[in-house]
């Protein structure tokens, strides 16, 4: 079909996009990839709205490490995900996560803040975040506010965001020395929307478990999570994880399937921080 | 379509498209694709499912590929645009193509244009991707016809060609 659209202005700045958002009164949103925003548009499921287009605003690009914390800017691209050295060093889980977001053309233009913004249950980086613990860095008219990811994602397509607000960044806890990270997926067709998948990080101070695609949102597996921590074996985790996920029957998979692929994801994984090297698989 | 104040709902864009000027004015909703194919009259990026799924679309702004169907024409002011027209006209295509056709990688061919987009980017670091390679890169322009693996021989015999090993299996 063809997309609905009720106005289109190019953000300046980030203080024009903000003050673009707050005088449009719900009534528009923000344009970054566009990679499921024009999709939806074209699909008329977005309803009638204007676009803010904030690809040509500087100041929500680049990764930084500073001190132990490695911020990424909203508009980063999927493709600087998976290609960012920083990425790799200290947050080698979204560095594995970013090549599994659909095709190379989709990553090209897809970027981190977008996909969050989005909160598509069955995207990798909304898990990132979880496990990761990592902080979403958001902006309206009122200041600036960090929100923990696990406080962001609050239901099916939706987040904390206010209205007038948008993700400028992403601040998450550097690999520290020792830790182990693993993202992985299982999809029927190499870049489709995972069946399951999963996000592991092993800290010293305990072990972090996110799985999406199979609830309404990304959703920290705290019951695995407390039997990884008294050193249970993958089994014994895998074998409380129906206490973390419910997932529901649907047209791909039925939910005992994508139960029984998160308990394979879960061993796979901690059988590969054990075998890993530190931080990379 | 109601006005939302302060959002113009036809914006001005200027850009190149296959090395050519064009300035426009076009309306907000208007995708790449159909800006290509209606307004420019370049019929050889296909609208297929419009959702990025199918990668019929694909083509190349500012060096990058990227879906058409994903890109309002709106966003595309200062852009350098090539589409396969364009890149037919340059001859940078024109080995792909050949090997397109002498292993007859198409069935219907509504792929093609897209399929050629995404060879010539597993291709661009000049290193010979493995079959494996090839078929993840390609993952994105998948249609039915399943002709695929004549797609994969293509790409191989191309890349191995550029690399200076001839057509080793051909």
């Amino acid at each position: 079909m063809k997309a609905a659209a009720a106005g289109y202005v190019r953000a300046n700045d980030l203080s024009h996009a903000i003050s673009l958002l707050a005088a449009s009164e719900g009534q528009a949103r923000v344009l970054a990839g566009g990679q499921s925003l024009i999709a939806s548009l074209n699909l008329r499921l977005a309803g009638e709205t204007a676009l803010i287009d904030i690809n040509g605003v500087t100041e929500l690009c680049g990764i930084a490490l500073d001190g132990d914390v490695l911020r990424i800017g909203a508009l980063t691209r999927h493709r600087e995900l998976a290609t960012s050295d920083l990425v790799a060093r200290h947050a080698p889980a979204i560095s594995q996560a970013a090549p599994l977001i659909a095709h190379a053309a989709i990553r090209n233009r897809g970027t981190i803040g977008g996909s969050l913004a989005y909160a598509d249950p069955a995207a990798e980086l909304p898990a990132c975040m979880i496990a990761l613990d990592a902080t979403i860095v958001v902006q309206g008219p009122a200041g600036r506010r960090g929100v923990r990811a696990t406080d962001f994602f609050i239901d099916l397509f939706t987040t904390d965001l206010g209205e007038d607000e948008m993700i400028v960044a992403i601040e998450v806890p550097a690999c520290a020395p020792g830790e182990r990270q693993v993202t992985m997926e299982l999809a029927r067709r190499s870049g489709d929307y995972a069946l399951a998948g999963i996000v592991l990080v092993r800290r010293e101070n305990g072990a972090r478990v996110a799985f999406f695609g199979v609830g309404p949102t990304a959703v920290l597996a705290r019951a695995a999570m407390a039997v990884i921590d008294r050193e249970g074996s993958p089994d014994e985790a895998a074998a409380v994880l129906d206490q973390d996920i419910q997932p529901l029957d649907d047209v791909h998979a039925p939910a005992s399937v994508r139960l029984h692929l998160a308990r394979v994801l879960l061993r796979r994984a901690l059988n590969a921080t054990l075998a890993a090297e530190v931080g990379h698989v | 379509m109601s006005d939302i104040a302060g959002f113009p709902t036809k914006v001005d864009i200027s850009l190149t498209v296959n090395g050519e000027r064009v300035e426009a004015r076009v309306d907000v909703a208007r995708h790449l694709v159909d800006f290509l194919r209606l307004d420019l009259g370049l019929s050889g990026s296909h609208a297929g499912c419009e959702h990025g799924v199918c990668g019929a679309c694909t083509l190349q702004v500012n060096g990058e590929v990227v879906r058409g169907c994903l890109t309002l024409a709106a966003q595309l002011d200062g852009a350098e645009v090539w589409t396969v027209e364009g890149l037919t006209d340059t001859g940078s295509l024109a080995d792909l193509q050949a090997a397109f056709v002498s292993r007859n990688a198409l069935q219907c061919g509504f792929c093609t244009p897209g399929m050629l987009f995404a060879a010539a980017d597993v291709l661009a670091s000049g290193k010979v991707p493995s079959r494996a390679e090839i078929r993840e890169h390609i993952s994105g322009n998948y249609c039915r016809c399943t002709g695929y693996e004549a797609v994969v021989d293509a790409i191989e015999t191309v890349a191995r060609s550029r690399a200076g090993g001839g057509e080793a299996s051909a």
